[in-house]
């Protein structure tokens, strides 16, 4: 196997961390979604905490692609 | 730019470039210290601008002024506890900062100086830096039972004294490489969108539909890249508080 071929399998390997951050996501939005519809007073106060979830979630997919655009790119 | 010979080269829009001609090569005056000007001038010019007419009832620049001053005290409250009045400026400052960066480099042919990591690597050990002195200051030789979880077994403690280290060590990385990776991210994605609708464009009738979907795609990006930055901007100030919070209440 060549460089190229094998840093275009590596960066495609990077990004598998991408399903753990589709599944944390996912727990995000649906644990929002019945707090909400539970106490539907707390909104402002919850939707505060999913959105800061999210980024921080959303960070653990960048790391990834980061390190995918630094295997294809650098 | 975009779409030279074949490749997609999604990374020299970050390429650093002397500003403001000779002068500013003189001094290595680059473009990203001119985009980090501007942010300040563009805080500056909101809060000076806004809150000159002093009215009672607010006119749009100055309730703008008046929401960015009331959400950003409601956060340092409501996150650090009644101290947080005395890191406001820091705050305010650290935010504002980190926004009009953010928002300036959605611009066209403007600078993202957020998408590079010796810059948030700055911010992010300015914020340690902080922190680590103003828990020092507070609580003196106290501020290492920080590092010491309570009610675990002695035993553990060799074990789980070095995973808080690490773990309050590593939020400079984390801190920093968030916010560089969303602007990159971001930034990349629109390049390689971007370049897709000149070379398809470019490549015959039949791929004008592919190319008129990533200029769709394109479309849909820049909005959620005007979200993406008041969020980072939000989560790096929102993160800064919950660590000084930990500073002055320790645990």
């Amino acid at each position: 196997m060549d460089l190229a071929s094998a840093k275009n399998l590596g960066a495609g390997l990077a990004v598998i961390a991408l399903a753990g951050v589709g599944v944390g996501i996912g727990n995000i939005f649906a644990a929002l979604v019945s707090s909400v519809a539970r106490n539907p007073a707390a909104r402002d106060r919850v939707f505060g905490l999913a959105i800061l979830g999210f980024a921080l979630t959303e960070a653990v997919a960048l790391y990834a692609l980061v390190i995918a655009f630094i295997i294809l790119f650098v | 730019m975009a779409a030279q010979g074949g490749g997609i080269d999604a990374l020299s829009q970050f390429k650093l470039e002397p500003a403001l001609g000779s002068y500013g090569a003189s001094v290595d005056f680059t473009n990203a210290n001119l985009m980090m000007v501007l942010a300040g001038l563009l805080t500056l010019a909101l809060l000076w601008l806004g809150m000159r007419p002093r009215a009672m009832v607010p006119g749009r620049l100055q309730s703008a002024a008046e929401m960015a001053y009331n959400t950003v005290m409601g956060m340092c409250v409501e996150t650090i506890g009644p101290e947080g009045r005395g890191f406001f400026p820091f705050i305010f400052t650290l935010f504002f900062f980190i926004l009009f960066g953010n928002l300036i480099g959605v611009w066209p042919y403007f600078f993202t100086f957020t998408s590079h990591i010796a810059i948030t690597l700055a911010l992010a050990a300015f914020v340690m830096l902080l922190t680590t002195a103003v828990a020092l200051r507070l609580h003196g030789l106290k501020f290492f039972s920080y590092f010491v979880p309570e009610g675990v077994p002695k035993l553990l403690l060799p074990l789980l004294v070095p995973i808080e280290v690490l773990s309050y060590v590593s939020r400079l990385i984390s801190l920093s490489v968030r916010l560089f990776a969303n602007m990159m991210a971001g930034h990349v994605m629109l390049e390689v969108f971007g370049a897709f609708i000149v070379m398809l464009g470019g490549a015959g009738l039949i791929f004008w539909a592919p190319a008129a979907f990533s200029l769709a795609v394109n479309v849909a990006l820049i909005g959620f890249e005007f979200l993406v930055a008041v969020l980072q901007a939000y989560v790096f100030a929102i993160l800064t508080c919950i660590y000084l919070h930990d500073a002055v209440h320790l645990h």
